[in-house]
């Protein structure tokens, strides 16, 4: 496997998009730590990069890469090799690949210009977030048969879990809010891995917003390592069910 | 030896391989023909694994080959179009597929030899010819010294020069005892390198027998001829 | 020339302020030597007006001692007054007591009595300093006493809950008191001030407190300074009252559903300048409070840094740094009648063409989302969401749900330096 992963590597490095995926993220990072002196407003502008870009950057290049890889993938299978290695391989590629652009695009800058625990937690959930989507696009791609249709469905998961279900969540929230929403929301948030990376960063930024009008509830749910530890488990969920899924179906997919 | 029995696949509503069942046995060498969309190709994929059965079943070496993958290092396999990843030089490719199937027998390299492959070595996939890729995909099949070989279409698009010295490989390896599946439109080429007749028509097995026993039946001492005359007679039927 | 009249004029100072000594504790003051064994209560019969008490080391579970003439109470280290649980254990009931250097612990608990470690009826000019209290339930309780000194004292209590707590420091109808320098935690209010006027609350830590840090009510011409409120259950409330100064305080971590670092209510013709608000859930809560002037204070990371409810009017925010906190100001109301100039809003994204160091456009401190919040507190799930993003750009296009004349004409670039 580790023979098959360091080709594929080698393959996505010749591309040159990782490396100016890695260098878009370095200069934009820097970028915001030159216009601002304050780490933690960097950190929120950096938020927003990491919420909408990282997801998108995951699921396009990764239904490209896979769609490009066809090739090489069926070059593969007609080797005795065991497909499920094969598909294996193609993910933590990718996820590699796209991780380490993240976090020394991002980390790099936050390292140089000082790191705090919410840049730390930006760091995590940018990355959690990478491992999710690639593992989403991954599904997207086996899900269909050509390119053009997988980036299709990628992005419309992308478009998903960015915007659609928070509006869905916020239509939610208003139309019963003569209840007790805090369990409900909660568990609505459970449901879009994007949400979480998001509470993550809340329990770092808006801690004392957090700890106000949602009550007790909250505060015993946010309290210590409780919230971090939920939404970690929850993210890894995210990112073994989809790749699981495509894992069954591309063992039984026609090439 | 491969035994297909009773196989079908449908992609959709399409019915593709519609029951075949078929032994190949070694030092035999087999022609498959038929039609455009006759399902040639998926029963190649369908014995390498890349297409997977519907129903039935298919043996190589005895062994059933649903969800396995190791007994695909007995099958040489050379496609219609070779596709390789465009950014690898030859080289890179030879070496990565000497590293992947990891063989211990003696490599058979005399294709990268008689085709002057090693002078290319540094050359990207991308940048070569239909020709140099079929050359690529032949050395491929036969540089682990499989007892199978299945070749699709394998003269298409090589010179004059390449397709005799491919040709030559090819009987070889046949009177060398091995296992040949080849498809091809040329006849006279499968007139050539084939013992056995294979011929599907909509998916179905219309005939299945060695080339000596078509000939003798029809009258005819070309395959074409006697292949022609084979499938009116079918067709009347 | 000047030296001279200067020394002069603290030489005289001195002479008078001994002859005032002189006369009050009396020529004759006696020292007397306590110790657990013997009766608190006999001795302080015996004592004369202007003697000192002198407690040595040891436990003195003797309790619900009624002191009426001026003596002077010195605890040597480790003299502890116990309760049992049952009792108050000090009453001062004259003017001019001094408690000094005295532990205190276990009084008793009642619902029905403001049961002290040290209660003063009617007691002017107490001066109760360095003194260590434990699990008391009422600390120290002062009511119709004035010219009180109250400084350098430890409270410490511990209960789950609210009603086996009493207050630390409790005024009730006092006036002139000062409040120094004392450590208050655990307590049900740190403070406790209640038709309190003319005092000074200054240096003091109140911190963990289950209720109020400092609960302020009905206390006019007040003055509260450099004080840290930290980690109480509801943060400071200050209500009902006119005239109240806050200044140099710092509010600090009041995270809770109803939790304010300054809660106001009810007040008028104040001042809260140079204040620190730090990391609470709602920096600044005020609710019928107008004429007052908030200048130089600094809201950091906070929920909310100020919640203005619409029933306040004629207020100045002035001068303030606002930086980090999750929303900046937040309403109730469409019509607004207070001002905001010149403070730094990290949230501003304007230009300075000019380079004045203010603003060229005006800021308008209104979140549109945080409006939502007010109607649907759940709504906080989203917060920071691509959703809420685009929802307030719609909203600063098309203000629809935010007052549009509540802004800052002239927001400044730079944070100010308040160090």
């Amino acid at each position: 496997m580790l023979r098959i992963i360091k080709y594929i590597m080698y393959d996505i490095l010749r591309t040159r998009f990782m490396f100016i995926y890695f260098l878009f993220l370095l200069l934009s990072t820097i970028a915001l730590f030159q216009l601002d002196s304050e780490a933690s407003k960097v950190v929120m502008s950096l938020m927003n990069v990491v919420l909408m870009v990282v997801p998108l950057i995951s699921v396009v290049f990764t239904t490209i890469h896979f769609y490009n890889s066809y090739e090489f993938i069926e070059l593969m299978l007609i080797q005795p090799v065991n497909r499920k290695v094969v598909f294996w391989s193609e993910y933590l590629a990718v996820t590699i690949s796209l991780s380490l652009a993240f976090l020394l695009g991002v980390g790099i800058p936050i390292l140089l210009y000082g790191a705090n625990a919410s840049a730390l937690m930006l760091l995590y959930s940018g990355l959690m977030l990478t491992l999710v989507f690639v593992s989403m696009a991954f599904l997207a791609a086996v899900l269909t048969r050509d390119k053009a249709k997988a980036i299709g469905v990628g992005l419309l998961f992308w478009f998903y879990f960015v915007l659609i279900y928070d509006a869905f969540v916020l239509w939610v929230i208003y139309t019963f809010s003569d209840y007790p929403l805090e369990k409900v929301s909660l568990a609505l948030i459970a449901f879009n891995p994007v949400d979480l990376a998001r509470i993550l960063m809340l329990l770092q930024l808006d801690i004392s917003a957090l700890m106000g009008y949602t009550g007790a509830f909250f505060k015993n749910f946010f309290e210590g390592y409780a919230g971090f530890i939920f939404s970690t488990a929850l993210l890894l969920v995210w990112m073994v069910l989809p790749v699981g899924f495509a894992t069954r179906i591309f063992s039984k997919k026609d090439l | 030896m491969i035994t297909i029995d009773n196989i079908k696949k449908n992609f959709g509503a399409l019915q593709v391989l519609d029951g075949i069942s078929l032994s190949l046995n070694r030092g035999h060498s087999y022609a498959l023909i038929g039609p455009n969309g006759s399902g040639k190709t998926t029963i190649i994929k369908s014995i390498l694994g890349l297409v997977v059965i519907s129903s039935g079943s298919i043996h190589v070496e005895g062994e059933d080959i649903s969800r396995q993958w190791a007994y695909r290092e007995k099958i040489g396999y050379m496609p219609q179009i070779g596709r390789y990843p465009d950014n690898m030089k030859i080289g890179q490719l030879f070496d990565m597929m000497m590293n992947i199937r990891k063989n211990s027998g003696t490599l058979d390299e005399e294709l990268i030899e008689t085709f002057r492959l090693r002078d290319l070595f540094d050359k990207r996939m991308h940048t070569l010819s239909g020709g140099t890729r079929q050359k690529v995909s032949a050395a491929l099949a036969f540089l682990f010294n499989p007892p199978i070989l299945i070749l699709d279409e394998p003269t298409a698009g090589l010179d004059p020069v390449s397709v005799e010295f491919l040709k030559d490989k090819i009987l070889k390896e046949k009177n060398a005892g091995k296992l040949i599946l080849i498809t091809s439109h040329i006849m006279s080429d499968l007139d050539e390198l084939t013992t056995d007749l294979i011929y599907l028509y909509e998916g179905k097995l219309l005939y299945s027998n060695p080339i000596k026993q078509l000939k003798r039946e029809t009258g005819h001492d070309k395959l074409g001829k006697a292949l022609s005359s084979i499938i009116i007679q079918t067709q009347n039927d | 020339m000047r030296d001279t009249m200067r020394n002069r004029c603290v030489g005289v100072v001195f002479y008078v302020s001994a002859l005032f000594l002189l006369l009050s504790s009396g020529a004759m003051a006696k020292e007397w030597k306590l110790s657990p064994k013997q009766s608190i209560a006999e001795v302080v019969e015996q004592a004369q007006a202007g003697d000192t008490l002198r407690f040595v080391a040891g436990v003195y579970k003797q309790a619900n001692i009624i002191i009426q003439k001026p003596l002077v109470l010195l605890g040597e280290k480790g003299a502890v007054l116990d309760g049992s649980h049952q009792h108050e254990i000090l009453v001062l009931a004259a003017e001019h007591i001094t408690v000094q250097g005295l532990s205190f612990q276990h009084s008793g608990r009642s619902s029905l009595n403001d049961l002290a470690a040290i209660k003063c009826l009617d007691a002017h000019y107490v001066r109760i300093i360095n003194n260590q209290f434990d699990n008391t339930f009422f600390g120290i309780h002062l009511s119709n006493s004035n010219y009180a000194l109250i400084e350098g004292n430890t409270l410490k209590a511990q209960a789950l809950n609210e009603y086996e707590l009493g207050n630390g420091i409790h005024l009730w109808k006092c006036k002139n008191a000062r409040i120094v320098k004392n450590t208050i935690t655990g307590h049900r209010d740190g403070i406790y001030f209640e038709f309190v006027t003319h005092s000074t609350i200054q240096e003091n830590i109140s911190t963990k407190n289950m209720r109020y840090g400092l609960h302020f009510m009905f206390s006019n011409d007040d003055e509260y300074l450099n004080n840290t409120f930290k980690n109480n259950g509801a943060g400071v409330s200050v209500m009902y009252s006119h005239g109240v100064s806050m200044h140099g305080n710092r509010f600090e971590e009041n995270w809770g559903e109803s939790s304010y670092g300054l809660l106001l209510k009810d007040i008028r013709d104040s001042e809260v300048i140079d204040n620190q608000f730090l990391a609470n859930t709602s920096g600044i809560y005020m609710e019928g409070c107008s004429r007052t002037q908030f200048h130089g204070n600094e809201f950091k990371n906070n929920g909310w840094a100020i919640q203005l409810q619409a029933s306040c009017n004629d207020n100045t925010l002035e001068r303030n740094n606002f930086q980090g906190n999750s929303f900046d100001v937040v309403t109730n109301g469409v019509v607004v009648l207070n001002t905001l100039k010149n403070n730094y809003w990290d949230k501003y994204q304007g230009y300075d063409l000019d380079k004045d160091g203010l603003g060229d456009v005006p800021f308008r401190p209104v979140n549109m989302f945080s409006t939502v919040m007010e109607r649907v507190p759940a709504a906080i799930v989203l917060w920071r969401s691509m959703l809420v993003f685009l929802l307030d750009r719609a909203e600063k296009v098309i203000p629809a749900m935010t007052p549009e004349n509540l802004m800052d004409n002239q927001p400044r670039m730079k944070p100010y330096d308040y160090n």
